[in-house]
């Protein structure tokens, strides 16, 4: 280690994490305090005398009733958590078996099509949801979980497979040819030998997306309409606002509640996500 | 046919036959011996893949190329006008002010991103107590819904209500509130402050990922030359942390570059069209309106940016494989 003095070493690392610390907390705390927040104290010259901006003396939870029993937000959760995890579960299945052909078999068009998949994986949801919203017209598949559900693997597939991939590669083939001379076909030798090893990398993948799927906007925006049908983001954004009122007390309680899942998964999964992280950008 | 699936079948399917096992439920004999063949079982695992990619990724780019040549708006087929859209578009001035928007919100976010995570990276590298819940408790922003952080932001940000303003005052250094969403410029450069603290974290983590990968006995042998604490950052860090610097700089631009959700909810657009980017206003022309042609057009329009970065990427890859 290189030894440093001790006020240097406030300057120049306590003090500036500190600061990150802050800065990245703040919001999170103002989103609390503002949904525990009574109206009346809410919207108060912010010069009054009597503010105290960083805490409240009267914590309510009125704001958090509302939106449970007055809107739909209930039903907006379910349907994210419905949505995040049936697209997770179509990603993994995919990005399993391509990963798996990807970096194990020998076949013509693997190199093509492993380029094709990352380059799919860079194309933003925003180049295209305008052609993508008509054919979900012409699929009939507008305004149903379906629309969401099959394409949000289009982000997700490629990650999974890119990530999986990595994995596979890490695997030592040996694994195989031992259980290929035990007499395991192909087909058994990756679903019993190599997919169970995978594992972590499977739980990395699959938490990834799950929060990739959770935090989707634009295409949720787009191909849905009636305000039940909604995703948690796009409902807040969309139901929560009447007219050009904003109830921001009852908008943080939802900011709140819509990222508590999220957060939750990720903080049981901190190591697995960062896996997911990390890998996603090596491959 | 018969003839590949004997070629293919190899000794290991005859062998199973001979296993004494018949609970384990195998595949039929058929089936088994049709993905013995390294080719064929590589279609079988691929198809499903290849199938959804085509179907929601490069047919939507073909009708979206197809769309951006014509006049089709909702209700209305339209029909080929060649690249009139794109025309009417760069004769467009709020179009214009998007395009530069969209590079100036680029530029600037990736830099804060790449400056600050660096620094939260090497900040991150050194050991202190506590380490897994701070590191951990940084990478919230990255997971919480973008639009539901944007939406505290917007509520910090408010004109009336502003808790930035009220601390700016009370510390003494304004008189008078900043019209922080209220004005053009000032809005896209809390636009770039809210990505900044939401891209960040991503930059940290990842670059911290690659800090670890490099020997302490390099900055130990630096320090017993003589090197201070910046000459061991840019002869022996940087030049090892380069590569993923690159991959993670690549990464966020395409994602910045093709940002909706965050200036969709913080500023809308406004005010006065003065904050669009390109796929805000794409969705403004396209969804809003209902000009679907138009819409698709201003969203190609990213993809001669998109296109350099991945080809950069793709060149990149390349290098590290033949290395």
């Amino acid at each position: 280690m290189v030894i440093e003095k001790r006020w240097k070493t406030w300057v120049f690392f306590y003090i500036p994490l500190t600061v990150f610390m802050v800065g990245t907390l703040f919001p999170f705390y103002w989103m609390l305090i503002t949904a525990v927040r009574p109206d009346a104290e809410l919207y108060r010259s912010w010069r009054a005398a009597t503010n105290t901006p960083f805490w409240t003396l009267q914590p309510t939870l009125e704001h958090f009733r509302d939106l449970m029993a007055k809107t739909t937000f209930p039903r907006w959760l379910w349907n994210t958590f419905f949505i995040a995890v049936a697209s997770t579960l179509i990603s993994l299945f995919c990005g399993l078996l391509a990963g798996y052909a990807l970096a194990r078999l020998r076949f013509p068009l693997a190199g093509t099509l492993g380029t094709s998949i990352f380059v799919t994986y860079l194309v933003p949801p925003t180049l295209l949801f305008i052609p993508l919203a008509d054919i979900i017209r012409n699929f009939q598949l507008g305004n149903t979980p379906w629309a969401l559900i099959l394409t949000y693997p289009t982000f997700l597939i490629p990650f999974c497979t890119w990530l999986l991939m990595g994995y596979f590669k890490t695997i030592p083939k040996e694994l195989e040819e031992c259980a290929r001379i035990d007499g395991a076909t192909r087909f058994g030798a990756m679903t019993r030998i190599i997919f169970p090893i995978a594992v972590p990398g499977i739980l990395s993948a699959g938490i990834f997306a799950f929060t990739l799927s959770w935090n989707e906007f634009i295409y949720a925006l787009v191909f849905l309409s009636s305000p039940e049908r909604k995703t948690v983001p796009v409902g807040v954004v969309s139901e929560l606002i009447r007219g050009d009122i904003y109830f921001w007390g009852q908008l943080m309680a939802g900011a709140l509640l819509g990222s508590i899942p999220v957060a939750l998964v990720y903080s049981f999964f901190v190591e697995y996500y960062v896996t997911g992280l990390t890998g996603s950008v090596k491959g | 046919m018969k003839k590949t699936i004997a070629g293919g079948a190899g000794s290991a399917a005859g062998f199973e036959v001979a296993l004494p096992h018949p609970r384990t439920s195998q595949p039929a004999p058929a089936l088994t011996r049709f993905l013995e063949n390294e080719g064929l079982l590589a279609a079988v695992l691929l198809a499903p893949t290849v199938l959804l990619l085509s179907l929601f990724i490069a047919y939507p780019f073909v009708m979206g190329v197809w769309l951006s040549l014509s006049s089709t708006s909702v209700g209305n087929p339209g029909e080929f006008v060649g690249l009139r859209n794109f025309v009417k578009a760069w004769n467009d001035s709020i179009f214009r002010t998007a395009f530069g928007n969209t590079f100036f919100y680029t530029f600037w976010a990736t830099v804060f991103k790449l400056v600050l995570g660096m620094w939260l990276a090497l900040l991150l590298n050194r050991h202190f107590r506590g380490k897994r819940l701070v590191r951990a408790s940084m990478l919230l922003p990255f997971i919480v819904p973008t639009v539901l952080s944007t939406f505290a932001w917007r509520w910090m940000f408010d004109p009336t209500f502003s808790v930035l303003n009220w601390l700016l005052y009370q510390g003494g250094l304004i008189t008078t509130k900043l019209p922080f969403l209220s004005d053009g410029t000032y809005g896209l450069w809390c636009a770039i402050v809210v990505n900044t603290w939401r891209g960040m974290p991503f930059f940290a983590i990842t670059l911290l990922a690659g800090l670890q990968t490099i020997s302490p006995d390099l900055h130990e042998a630096a320090s017993l030359d003589g090197a201070n604490g910046w000459h061991r950052f840019w002869h022996v860090t940087w030049p090892l942390l380069k590569p993923v610097t690159l991959v993670v700089v690549v990464f966020s631009v395409i994602q910045t570059f093709s940002d909706f959700q965050l200036i969709y909810v913080l500023t809308g657009g406004g005010p006065a069209n003065a904050t669009h980017l390109l796929a805000t206003y794409a969705y403004q022309i396209g969804v809003a309106t209902g000009l679907l042609g138009e819409g698709a057009a201003i969203s190609l329009f990213m993809l001669p940016v998109l296109f350099i970065v991945v080809w950069v990427q793709l060149r990149y890859l390349r290098r590290l494989e033949g290395a």
